[in-house]
């Protein structure tokens, strides 16, 4: 109630210099977001656009002389759907699936009051986000457990997560009362069955907080493929994008500067750049369009890590 | 009798440690997956290191290798990419840290201005969005956004009657377009956990200050900026951490010959003469020194603001 009569009292008397200061505010918001989706909608419209014409700033807020060649060149092109489809069978699902065990595993273990020398345990853990051995010394020791060109070593290297472990061991110990462990314990309840019918069914916010995270992590990371794998045929959507999207580029340029026949291959340069924006599309997309539902969660995660940061 | 007391209590107190860890065996076997993980992928690689302080030779493995003492850090810092690299990571650092570490304050600071609840869920919602995009996709949108033949951007440059710049071939671009698209990609999503932080200022606080005829600009400075400085400095601490290790990911994908001078950042150096030229120990002398230095800047700015603020991250 008071609340309410000092916010109405201050809609009445907001000084002119407040309201100038609001507008101004608004103005920069409405810029930003701007200049935040424009890039991402100049994408999605170039993709459907004759590749003519997209540099030359005639096409700005629509579509002009649609056309779907770059779609139909991606659904010719296998190297994107075996990259989708390592990304996400390969990739996505197994490691996020591993990650988020491992990782509630060990913070439930660590949420834990009475287990012994865990203060010990968890500062060897958080060293290791502050200080590591290296790319080099990180590479031969993949290389000596035989794990180069092997798809495995992306999952495995993906298994754990010292930062999302904080935030379960957080969400653990501050949001299921230790009495209540007890209590079950008591009861002659044992600690796998307290963590399989108690801690995970009570904890399903946080699951899926480090089941996005790891998912997330796992479709846009591009560099431990690009080091650990070679076969064509395990390699993630990712690098195959990078393929199509930047060293492809230069390949291309190369050629055009070479090519006699300049019609056909600049032509062919212009099939390029739409089979870029529409390969854009087609690989962001799933992500973009799922994370607003899907925010709360991502933005939990944030708020419980910062907690004990 | 003393004597014999305390060692019978000595043996309790350690018969009771034993029990408990046995009472809680389980847990510990709950752990195993992790610590096997960073003992394999963390330790592992950091007891691995001491190539950097050798000759190494796949042949004959880490241990039976020769050891060469600091020849390789004595290599690196005499070696005439020495300053050029480090004042390139450092440009390229100590510019991310001025421009993106202050946007998202005050991004947060705007947002909590906004009356209406249903702009400001949007807006945000919009913010985030371009934290979701794959560094890969992110540098494909900026080399197509600034090409010199189908980029939009050098086409508006053209049309205003100026020369088309070759924005990825120029060494003097590179900085400006790693840092602002990291802005773009981000400002949004670090602007979270100061939003977080304001929304739980006491709004009485705002309140009083209203009555008493504060500004919106002075009710910033006085109530929401004091609130967000515990962040600020953790935050701050843990970019300092970070000082040597430019996010490699994303400058990998936007080098190329041409803009080397500026691009080439220790981390990039230190993978591309490790693993295209295969030169191991020297490679891993240059990322020692560069986990080195972010490890000392971690403790020193955490030192020093625990000192000044009262605030720290231990």
């Amino acid at each position: 109630m008071i609340s309410r009569i000092a916010h109405r009292s201050n809609r009445i008397r907001e000084p002119r210099a407040d309201r100038v200061t609001r507008a101004v505010i608004m103005t920069i918001l409405i810029l930003l977001m701007v200049i935040t989706l424009y890039p991402l909608y100049f994408i999605v419209i170039a993709s459907f656009s004759d590749p003519s014409i997209v540099g030359t700033g005639a096409i700005l807020l629509w579509p002009t002389k649609t056309t779907m060649a770059g779609y139909k060149n991606i659904l010719q092109n296998a190297k994107i759907w075996i990259g989708y489809r390592n990304t996400i069978f390969l990739y996505v699902i197994p490691g996020t699936i591993l990650n988020v065990l491992v990782t509630t595993m060990a913070a439930f273990s660590l949420s834990r009051r009475d287990l012994v020398g865990r203060n010990v345990i968890m500062g060897l853990f958080i060293f290791t986000m502050y200080f590591s051995g290296g790319l080099i010394p990180t590479y031969l020791l993949v290389k000596s457990l035989h794990l180069i060109n092997n798809p495995l070593v992306i999952i495995l290297m993906g298994a754990f997560s010292v930062y999302n472990m904080i935030i379960a061991r957080t969400y653990f110990s501050t949001s299921i009362p230790f009495e209540l462990q007890e209590a079950a314990m008591v009861d002659g309840c044992s600690t796998q069955r307290l963590f399989l019918t108690i801690i995970l069914p009570l904890s399903k916010p946080i699951l899926a907080v480090l089941a996005l995270y790891s998912a997330v992590g796992h479709w846009n990371a591009y560099f431990n493929a690009m080091i650990y794998l070679q076969d064509l045929k395990y390699y993630p959507l990712q690098l195959v994008l990078r393929q199509i999207l930047l060293t492809g580029s230069a390949l291309e340029k190369t050629a055009s500067t070479v090519a006699e026949s300049a019609e056909s291959e600049s032509s062919l340069e212009l099939l390029g750049t739409l089979t870029k924006y529409c390969v854009i599309v087609v690989s962001t997309l799933p992500v973009i369009a799922v994370y607003p539902f899907l925010q709360k969660y991502f933005i939990k995660g944030v708020m419980i890590g910062a907690v004990k940061g | 009798m003393s004597v014999a007391a305390s060692t019978n209590r000595k043996r309790a107190a350690r018969s009771n440690l034993w029990r408990s860890i046995r009472k809680n065996y389980m847990l510990y076997l709950f752990l195993v997956p992790a610590i096997v993980y960073v003992a394999v992928f963390s330790y592992a690689p950091m007891y691995g290191v001491q190539i950097a302080f050798k000759n190494f030779k796949a042949s004959k493995g880490i241990l039976g290798s020769p050891w060469a003492g600091v020849t390789h850090f004595k290599t690196f810092f005499t070696s005439y990419r020495f300053s050029l690299l480090l004042t390139n990571t450092l440009a390229v650092s100590v510019y991310q840290i001025l421009v993106g570490f202050p946007i998202p304050i005050i991004l947060a600071l705007l947002f909590n201005y906004v009356k209406s609840p249903g702009f400001k869920k949007f807006a945000q919602t919009v913010s985030y969005a371009p934290h979701f995009i794959s560094t890969v996709v992110l540098v494909g949108m900026m080399s197509m956004f600034f090409s010199t033949t189908t980029g939009f951007v050098n086409t508006a440059i053209a049309a205003l009657g100026f020369q088309k710049v070759h924005f990825f071939g120029e060494p003097r671009c590179f900085r400006h377009l790693y840092v602002w698209s990291g802005v773009w990609q981000n400002m949004g999503w670090s602007a979270v956990i100061y939003i977080a932080t304001l929304s739980g200022v006491d709004q009485q606080q705002h309140e009083a200050a209203v009555i008493d005829g504060a500004t919106i600009l002075q009710r910033m400075w006085h109530i929401d900026l004091p609130a967000l400085a515990p962040t600020i400095v953790i935050l701050l601490i843990m970019q300092a951490g970070s000082i040597m290790s430019v996010g490699y990911e994303k400058v990998y994908l936007m080098q190329n010959s041409s803009n080397l001078t500026t691009s080439e950042v220790i981390s990039t150096y230190t993978f591309k003469i490790g693993l295209q030229d295969s030169k191991y120990s020297y490679s891993a002398a240059i990322g020692l020194f560069n986990n080195v230095i972010n490890f000392i800047m971690l403790i020193t700015v955490n030192q020093i603001t625990k000192k000044v603020s009262g605030m720290a991250l231990w």
